[in-house]
């Protein structure tokens, strides 16, 4: 499989503040490829490495098999980007925007058909500002493809979106998939990396922390899965700490969560355990559902719930 | 080259759909103009050398707009695209820094040439406005002076990050600079010790300039503002570039 993005050894530091440390990854062709951390992870400095628009004090970075900083130009004309807190004029317009990017490049894509891949033909003529979120990132996801990229950068394209604008640009981000180009991108959202990126990359203090599939990640960590259910009458939790795969039971209330094992292939899930030995002792519940470990839980494991800002 | 172009259209674009910046630099001026006129009338005068006060305020106020352009207009853009991070967006794109630069350069400038151009207009227009003249030295002298003061203007929008800062280092700047150079308050009714002083305020060498060659005199007669001018243009444009920053 061929690399697009080649990182060995990457470090950059401001003044005595490191952002990246020792920072080594691939990125295969045609992959959707995500980077989370923490706040302050050097996520933002990486990226801007990749681009050309940082210069690295160490290591080597391949971007296309180019040298971001010495081949600035021609990586520009073959990447596609989507910067956090890059914005456009507030009285600039849809079609001028896609016009005037248009001629950045050599052979770009007629915007016309941008604009109605990207649901955007009735704001063709809307300022920026009078776009909601989920059309401005639209918007800027059309620009990022307006020059046939291989590559295509997008950094916290999701943040502060509503969960259907959500959904759609995941839709989107799947498409430019399709079409064979590589998508590099950064969130947030745990369940956006979970259920977009076909690799996931854990950076914490300018390292990597974990790389590979989401699935494989949270197998990894042999996480515990959870049962909730409600239980309006009397209750004796002994009940269900008899159950072998459980490690331990809470209750707050009517509330009641059973934590276990996840379960090995070929058994039964703790669910069907916890319902079993309910039923046995008569005991009525309701609500009853359970919860596998998700990257979330893999991201505060490796990362900590310590606030950073 | 395309995009050089087409930036500069945008760029003139959004000048006039963000009004506050077209009203300050556009229509004061012309305001300050119809106002003056319609108390002092532009019957020639031996304190302005047989010329109306109109006749020696165009030129002057044509220095007003130059500054305004320079140290407001183009500082406060400019930190507004670097605070919103559209600079640092073209930058992500093949597009040459000269031309995202050129052509705020070359939108202020026409702005600037539009701003003076209503006033010629309106002069002409309500008061008969005298001309004596040669159009061309005139336009040259004006984009000299716009030169040299966009590239100081360029040092501000280098220096400083926020949109909040450069206005008001751009008034503080701007405020005694137009009056204290003749480019609002004629040099005529200053004392000769003030006007002594006001030979080291740099608008005060554009207002000499323009307003010598509106009336005929030869660049040689201007030789002090020439000089001055280029100097500023140089050492500024080469300030410029060094501190330049797009984020």
């Amino acid at each position: 499989m061929q690399q697009v993005i080649h990182v060995s050894h990457l470090g950059k530091m401001y003044g005595k503040t490191i952002a990246v440390d020792d920072l080594s990854f691939e990125v295969n062709e045609g992959e959707i490829f995500g980077m989370v951390g923490p706040n302050g992870a050097g996520k933002t400095t990486t990226i801007e490495c990749l681009q050309g628009l940082r210069r690295p004090d160490q290591g080597e970075v391949r971007v296309l098999e180019l040298d971001p900083v010495r081949q600035e130009h021609s990586l520009r004309l073959e990447i596609g980007t989507q910067l956090q807190k890059a914005l456009l004029p507030d009285r600039l317009k849809v079609d001028e925007a896609l016009d005037l990017f248009a001629s950045f490049y050599p052979d770009p894509t007629p915007w016309p058909i941008l604009l109605e891949r990207l649901g955007l033909v009735e704001k063709k003529g809307a300022y920026i500002s009078e776009l909601s979120g989920g059309q401005q990132q639209r918007l800027f996801i059309a620009l990022a493809l307006i020059n046939h990229p291989r590559l295509v950068f997008l950094d916290e394209l999701t943040t502060g979106l509503d969960p259907q604008a959500r959904h759609t640009i995941w839709d989107l981000v799947r498409e430019i998939r399709a079409e064979g180009r590589t998508v590099f991108l950064t969130t947030h959202l745990m369940e956006e990396a979970e259920k977009l990126c076909d690799r996931v990359m854990i950076v914490d203090h300018g390292r990597v922390v974990a790389l590979d599939t989401p699935s494989a990640l949270v197998r990894s960590l042999g996480a515990e899965s959870r049962v909730l259910f409600i239980c309006e009458g009397a209750f004796d939790p002994q009940v269900l700490k008899a159950i072998s795969a459980v490690s331990r039971v809470e209750q707050d209330g009517q509330r009641v969560i059973v934590y276990g094992r996840a379960p090995q292939p070929g058994q039964p899930p703790l669910i069907a355990d916890v319902a079993n030995a309910l039923s046995a002792q008569r005991i009525a519940f309701t609500d009853i559902r359970m919860e596998q470990a998700s990257l979330e839980d893999v991201f505060l494991q490796l990362t900590g719930r310590a606030i950073r800002d | 080259m395309q995009s050089f172009w087409k930036l500069a259209v945008v760029e003139c674009k959004l000048y006039f759909r963000f009004p506050i910046m077209a009203l300050f630099t556009l229509a004061l001026p012309l305001m300050i103009l119809i106002l003056l006129g319609s108390i002092f009338g532009n019957e020639p005068s031996p304190l302005y050398g047989g010329y109306g006060s109109v006749d020696v305020s165009v030129p002057a106020y044509a220095a007003m707009i130059i500054a305004i352009s320079a140290f407001i207009s183009l500082p406060i853009t400019l930190a507004n695209y670097r605070e919103r991070g559209i600079l640092r967006r073209f930058r992500a794109t093949p597009v040459s820094p000269a031309a995202v630069l050129g052509a705020q350069l070359v939108m202020q400038f026409l702005m600037t040439l539009l701003g003076m151009a209503l006033l010629i207009v309106a002069g002409k227009l309500v008061y008969g406005l005298r001309f004596e003249g040669n159009a061309l030295s005139v336009l040259a002298a004006f984009s000299l002076s716009c030169l040299s003061f966009f590239a100081f203007g360029m040092i501000l929008a280098g220096l400083i990050p926020s949109v909040r800062l450069a206005s008001i280092v751009g008034n503080v700047l701007l405020q005694p600079m137009i009056y204290l150079s003749g480019a609002t308050i004629p040099l005529e009714v200053m004392s000769p010790r003030m006007r002594e002083f006001i030979r080291f305020i740099p608008l005060t060498h554009v207002v000499t300039l323009l307003r010598g060659l509106w009336v005929g005199d030869v660049w040689s007669e201007h030789q002090t503002e020439l000089i001055v001018l280029s100097a500023i243009l140089v050492v500024c444009s080469i300030v410029a570039v060094k501190v330049f920053r797009w984020e």
